[in-house]
């Protein structure tokens, strides 16, 4: 009688271990952001977004009854810890897609391993060399910083301001849109006077806009994420600079504005629809979405969705649709996210085997900041 | 904008940034007088009152005088703190140790203020409005603040040390240990008033710097190294030393920052250290040989 327990107790457990090893239930992503650290606000919405959509779609019966789960890691916005979290999600938990980094060098830490382990990785982060040249498994969401520089150029073309100073921060992010400034510039008939850059954790930009201002520039461009951005803006209020003060995408959100104070008025910078919503044509073809998108986060966490959440946004929903027609097959979900054509919270995407990226400048409008609140410039 | 009004901002800038220095230097100072111990912690102590200061002015709503006085209140208890950890090894222990445990605490610090007041940059008004114009160079009113600040600091220091009877048994202590416990004076109760001293210094700089630079969980580290940069560079023990050679290294960094590369701001106060460490390390500005 007790060896016969014994036998059955082993075999429930190997059953048990089989289905689990088996794992054929439950379809697994895996996501890095930056949840603590400088980077939070970027991280923070994002893994918001990616537990909402998550929610939604196991109360309405997973993705052709399997249940969907998200493993989410924080990179802290450093390299190495993104590095290691991939590793443990491609190996240890076998996600069959990655969703993030949320910056521009996590993801490009990200990239290489993602692309060996043949697991797609779709990026919410900005700069253009994620996806360039286009690596098979690897591709983004965020608008590209080539777009952001072209509208930017637009602008000030526009507006007349053809000689103008550009700053940006020594990370990632900056250093690509400088790269592409210096590109792009010459043929927009734009004269860069004066290049310059501040760390990442500098806390008094008052000598580089001091030798800015005498250059006296018509426009200063300035490019990074928060919170330098932020400082620059308090320091050239500071020292009574009047120059228009242009910037990237990388402050279209709330906390800019926190930082920056009464600093923040006047300042223009391209960004997605999303946060200029309510201003948005009625015949636009990313009305619904934004619109959906908006009221859904505001219902479960009680606060305004922002650009990087949307990011998110759009990385999930690509992996959800190709999974819904595929399965779980990283290969399948590969080549199928690579035909998609996806009206987004950043833009309207068209993929291709060429473009991983999906997007161009008409994802970006230039929205200005007056009073603290964002108004889209026509 | 002229070659003149270039030169004052950049003149400017660094006087206000070498003030910061020169108070946390002070702090450095206050500590290694009375106990030998460098405290590494103190840009924690920097960080800690900025950071009080901003989450009370914004969560609690508190007014800018009562929050400067809670962020001094709470790091000079966080300081006895760490004093009391450090008592029991000081007698036995050699200074590489107790240098080790100032390290830790810093490194706690750090992360019970991520935890407990959020990794976001938290900003901080200015302390009043309206800048001063000097040959069109701007000096920004929270740069005016500093200075005074700065040197009621250094007023009051002076007198606690030469008015007090407190102030003048730390300063026995710091001449001779032997000494003061001959005379009855209680060499724990000092190291521990050091430490407390030393945090309500480094909050002092932190809530008046908090409005130029923001206040976030990890900006101790950096100003933590150069205001230790600034106290090695004027000699260790040296409060003259210490304050003339921090509105030195604001001086040079801005400088530098402005003429010869923004980049490299941080690289020069490091520079300047590792050559004072290898070539001169009792200090440029101190007249004593030091082991």
């Amino acid at each position: 009688m007790k060896r016969a327990l014994i036998v059955l107790g082993a075999a429930a457990l190997l059953a048990v271990a089989w289905t689990s090893a088996y794992g054929a239930e439950t379809y697994k992503i895996g996501a890095i952001f930056s949840i603590t650290g400088a980077n939070a606000p970027l991280g923070v919405p994002e893994k918001d977004t990616v537990e909402m959509i998550v929610e939604q779609i196991n109360k309405t019966g997973g993705i052709n009854g399997h249940k969907l789960e998200a493993i989410v890691m924080d990179d802290a916005g450093d390299e190495t810890k993104a590095n290691l979290a991939a590793k443990k999600l491609i190996e240890s938990d076998k996600v069959c897609a990655i969703v993030g980094p949320s910056l521009t060098g996590t993801s490009l830490a990200v990239a290489a391993g993602a692309q060996a382990a043949r697991i797609p990785l779709i990026s919410c982060a900005a700069g253009a060399v994620i996806v360039t040249p286009t690596k098979p498994y690897v591709f983004k969401t965020a608008q590209s910083d080539i777009h952001a520089v072209a509208k930017v150029l637009d602008y000030l073309k526009a507006h007349d301001l053809t000689r103008v100073a550009f700053l940006n921060v020594t990370n990632a992010f900056g250093k690509s849109g400088k790269d592409q400034m210096q590109k792009q510039s010459p043929r927009a008939g734009i004269r860069v006077i004066a290049w310059d850059e501040f760390g990442d954790k500098d806390t008094n930009m008052t000598a580089q806009l001091t030798r800015i201002r005498g250059k006296n520039p018509q426009a200063v461009v300035c490019w990074g994420t928060n919170p330098g951005p932020a400082l620059v803006a308090r320091d050239m209020k500071a020292l009574k600079m009047k120059t228009p003060l242009i910037m990237s995408h990388g402050i279209a959100n709330k906390k800019f504005i926190e930082l920056a104070g009464d600093a923040a008025d006047g300042v223009i910078f391209p960004a997605g629809r999303l946060i200029v919503v309510n201003e948005i044509a009625r015949n636009e073809p990313q009305r619904k979405a934004l619109l959906g998108y908006a009221a859904a986060f505001k219902k479960k966490y009680g606060r305004d969705p922002d650009t990087f959440g949307g990011h998110a946004w759009d990385a999930v929903m690509l992996v959800v649709r190709a999974m819904r027609k595929v399965g779980d097959d990283p290969a399948k979900i590969r080549d199928e996210v690579e035909k998609t054509r996806l009206v987004g919270i950043s833009g309207v995407f068209a993929f291709s085997p060429t473009d991983h990226n999906g997007l161009g400048k008409d994802a970006f409008v230039m929205v200005q900041i007056k009073n603290g609140k964002w108004k889209m410039l026509t | 904008m002229d070659l003149a009004s270039q030169l004052l901002q950049y003149l400017f800038a660094g006087i206000t940034a070498g003030s910061i220095y020169a108070i946390i230097a002070l702090g450095f100072t206050v500590v290694y007088n009375c106990t030998e111990v460098i405290n590494f912690a103190q840009g924690e102590f920097v960080m800690l009152g900025a950071m009080v200061a901003a989450w009370s002015i914004i969560t609690l709503h508190l007014p800018l005088p009562i929050a400067f006085l809670l962020a001094v209140a709470v790091t000079s208890v966080v300081g006895i703190g760490l004093g009391c950890v450090v008592i029991p090894p000081l007698k036995r222990a050699s200074v590489v140790t107790l240098i080790i445990i100032t390290i830790g605490g810093s490194i706690l610090f750090r992360g019970l203020a991520m935890l407990i007041l959020g990794q976001d940059a938290l900003p901080m008004p200015q302390f009043s409005e309206g800048s001063v114009m000097v040959a069109n160079a701007v000096i920004m009113p929270q740069s005016l603040w500093i200075l005074g600040v700065g040197l009621a600091c250094v007023v009051l220091l002076r007198l606690f040390y030469d008015k007090t009877m407190v102030g003048r048994a730390m300063r026995a202590t710091a001449c001779s240990k032997e000494g003061a416990l001959t005379v009855g004076i209680n060499i724990n109760r000092m190291v521990v008033i050091s430490f407390a001293l030393a945090g309500a210094i480094g909050a002092v700089a932190g809530v008046i710097v908090a409005p130029i630079s923001l206040a976030s969980f990890d900006m101790g580290t950096m100003l933590g190294l150069k205001g230790f940069c600034a106290a090695i560079f004027g000699g260790l023990g040296n409060f003259g030393g210490g304050i003339l050679a921090g509105l030195m290294l604001g001086i040079i960094e801005s400088f530098g920052a402005g003429y010869i590369s923004s980049q490299y701001k941080d690289a020069i106060a490091f520079v300047l250290l590792l050559g004072i460490l290898f070539f001169r390390p009792q200090g440029v500005l101190s007249g004593r040989k030091r082991e």
